[in-house]
């Protein structure tokens, strides 16, 4: 230590940090800490931990925010009745900027800084498509609630699953029919010019034309644009049905500039309502939508015909009958997308329960317990609807929702069954080594 | 749709995206020519101008023309001040010297941008327009009948997006009136040609170059708030202008007006032309490509001088 020159020790500030911090060191070392000693003792009481991948940033942030919401509920809804085997759970969450490298570098923070059991919750399919990978070689369980065909389409691994939602496959082939027969045959097909984009033009592609229709352009759009004008011409004359599909912050931009465009003869509309998810269909310049077609995966406002579950959910979740805060008016939610996350994590927790989970060595044992799963009836675990789970593709198949803008209201039309979005395996992950 | 209205719907668009990217690219541009200082960090200014009249319009409320007003006139005033802060506790201290300053604004630039993050948050939130009428534009054809005047698909344009276009010229005199008209523009003339011999003749060289940023922030803030009735606030809005900005900087010639003025033209046309008959993407190739080409050929830019 420093001595001054009268022989007396001085500590300086510097000098005490650093024995502070040595100190504190030596005590995490030797497990002297409280909680590091205590968790060893205790390992069957310590809880379940999901690392939730939130797009909280970025050109996902508002599904982001919502996905948390939901995410949030759906736990506090498992620990009040008693939480997973016992164990209470606990959400990590971390930012992946809705950017792919960030998403792989967020599930190594999950499976070798917080020992996280499973990794859960991205919605953005080029971000879903930038981790898998990395949670195959972590072998870290990988929950979607992404709609991206990749999980079906076998391009991933054993490890990623979507068990919450249904994919974009399935989505457009249960749309296809309505289009074709109520809307037009000549489509304009608009949408994100990313995986999930793709997803759309390919697969609406092949579904209309089996029903006698035809995609006459395809007009791809970078997730970042700003405005949106300058591709319109592009829509050509004969279109009878515009099918527009739009994420990032500026749907709502994208969605009035598509008014301005047309004005007061425009062609049928049908959007997936990503165009619109956070967004009030009341705001100004979005009155030309009434009489137009929304696909939607949960409806957004309650129906006449509402369940009991499905009420049960808008409530827990925060959300009055018009799919906005109950706290905020003006704050939407994304209620198309986010049923997914509570019917996730209630498949997560059954799948934990019938693995008998006890930590991540059972890692394997639960993705074998969730492929064993396949109907899943309509109950407060599945407000949506019910639900049938392919253990083959790791997917999802569920109702689907078609509305109709009505008196600045999103009225269900129509309901496509699960049958109507059913298609061929294209892979069987179960026989793919852990 | 037909060559005609598309060329006109593509002349507008452009004209809308060179009126607002006019003020932006100025902005740069003078803080160069006067400073010398590469500004990173313009485009942030530029975010922060939309984010401020988010933040003026949604805490007056009522008629959207209020709010708007009152937008126009705090937001650049107050990221002016913001800019001038900055050139006083940063640049000034390190003696604007070319290299620092790149890595200083770049510093401003995270500052302003993860401040906004945790303020504003990551939303896109829309300003409604003052006024925001829909004109359909007419087009004219030679038929049997003679000429005649049709109204075609999708050729139209909104009262707010013709409004930008007459703001951003009536900036632009006014700007021009005050560089060559006022005694505050004379000195920072003299600035710009020779800082020391300005600074011997007793011009205020510090406080000039504290103006001189925060005047070129404030423009770039005035640029985003007549922007953000058609796009949305957003707390990453500000790298495309910075980018505009710069290639326009470049081909007109760091520091010269007249030359940004007419880059900026030229970019903000060929841009909205070939979006809306090709793709947006090619037209940024092509501007950064003519940005390679001008500093191939013509280093100085179209109108810039030669370094002595």
């Amino acid at each position: 230590m420093p001595k001054t020159e009268n022989g007396k020790t001085q500590i300086s500030r510097r000098g005490a940090l650093l024995g502070l911090g040595a100190s504190a060191g030596a005590m995490a070392a030797t497990g002297v800490l409280p909680g590091s000693l205590g968790f060893a003792q205790a390992q069957s009481s310590a809880p379940i931990r999901i690392g939730f991948q939130k797009h909280a940033t970025g050109i996902g942030a508002a599904y982001g925010r919502w996905y948390d919401a939901t995410t949030t509920a759906a736990v506090k809804r498992i620990n009040d009745a008693g939480g997973i085997n016992g164990r209470p759970v606990e959400v990590i969450t971390e930012d992946d900027g809705t950017d792919p490298s960030r998403g792989a570098e967020v599930l190594e923070k999950f499976a070798n800084q917080h020992e996280c059991d499973v990794a859960f919750g991205t919605l953005f399919s080029h971000v879903v498509i930038g981790s898998a990978p990395r949670a195959g070689e972590l072998k870290l369980p990988y929950f979607v609630v992404s709609e991206g065909h990749h999980v079906a389409s076998g391009m991933l691994n054993r490890y990623t699953l979507q068990p919450g939602i249904t994919d974009v496959k399935s989505q457009v082939i249960s749309m296809a029919p309505f289009v074709a027969d109520n809307l037009g045959k000549k489509v304009t097909m608009i949408f994100p010019d990313f995986a999930f984009g793709h997803d759309h033009r390919d697969f609406f592609s092949e579904a209309i034309e089996a029903q006698g229709g035809e995609v006459v352009a395809k007009i791809a759009i970078p997730p970042t644009e700003t405005t949106f004008t300058r591709y319109f011409p592009s829509i050509p004359r004969e279109t009878e049905v515009i099918y527009h599909v739009m994420v990032g912050p500026a749907v709502l931009t994208f969605v009035k500039e598509l008014g301005e465009f047309f004005g007061p003869n425009r062609p049928e509309l049908f959007g997936f309502i990503d165009s619109l998810e956070a967004v009030d269909i009341n705001s100004t310049g979005l009155e030309f939508l009434d009489g137009t077609y929304f696909w939607e995966g949960m409806p957004r406002y309650a129906q006449a015909n509402q369940t009991d579950a499905e009420k049960a959910y808008r409530a827990a979740v925060g959300v009055d009958d018009n799919g906005a805060s109950l706290d905020d008016p003006a704050d939407v939610a994304t209620y198309a997308h986010m049923f997914g996350c509570w019917e996730t994590l209630n498949i997560i927790k059954r799948g934990m329960e019938s693995a008998d989970y006890q930590g991540p060595q059972d890692r394997t044992k639960l993705i074998e317990a969730v492929e064993a799963m396949s109907d899943m009836p309509e109950s407060e675990d599945h407000p949506q609807g019910a639900k049938r789970f392919n253990g083959k593709t790791h997917q999802t198949f569920g109702s689907q929702y078609i509305s109709k803008v009505t008196d600045g209201k999103l009225v269900v039309e129509h309901v496509a069954s699960i049958e109507d979005g059913l298609y061929e395996d294209e892979v069987d992950y179960t026989t793919q080594a852990f | 749709m037909d060559f005609g209205p598309h060329l006109m719907l593509a002349t507008l668009e452009g004209a809308v995206i060179a009126a607002i990217l006019v003020l932006t690219a100025m902005g740069l541009s003078i803080v160069f020519g006067v400073m010398r200082v590469v500004n990173v960090a313009h485009g942030e200014f530029y975010m922060l101008g939309a984010v401020l009249a988010w933040f003026v319009t949604s805490f007056l409320g009522g008629h959207p023309a209020i709010g708007f007003v009152a937008a126009i006139l705090i937001a650049p005033l107050l990221v002016g001040l913001i800019a001038a802060a900055a050139d006083q506790l940063v640049l000034k201290h390190i003696d604007y010297d070319p290299d620092r300053t790149i890595v200083g604004t770049i510093g401003i630039l995270f500052i302003i941008q993860q401040t906004t993050l945790m303020t504003f948050g990551p939303e896109a939130r829309p300003v409604a327009a003052p006024f925001n009428q829909r004109l359909a534009l007419p087009w004219f054809e030679f038929t049997d009948n003679g000429f005649e005047m049709f109204w075609p698909w999708g050729l139209s344009i909104t009262s707010y997006k013709l409004f930008v276009i007459a703001a951003a010229l009536t900036v632009l005199v006014a700007l021009w009136l005050f560089l060559t008209r006022t005694r505050i523009g004379l000195i920072m003339r003299a600035t710009q040609q020779d800082s020391e011999t300005a600074q011997a003749f007793g011009v205020p060289v510090g406080l000039v170059y504290s103006c001189v940023f925060g005047l070129g922030a404030a423009l770039a803030a005035l640029g985003a708030v007549l922007v953000v009735p058609i796009q949305q606030a957003h707390y990453l809005m500000g790298a495309d202008p910075l980018l505009l900005s710069f290639i326009v900087v470049i081909i007109g010639g760091l520091g010269s007006l007249p030359g940004t003025v007419i880059a900026a033209i030229l970019i903000g046309m060929s841009d909205g032309i070939i979006s809306v008959f090709f793709s947006p993407t090619l037209a940024k190739i092509i501007a950064t490509f003519l940005v390679a080409m001008v500093l191939v050929f013509r280093p100085q830019g179209l109108l810039g001088r030669t370094s002595t």
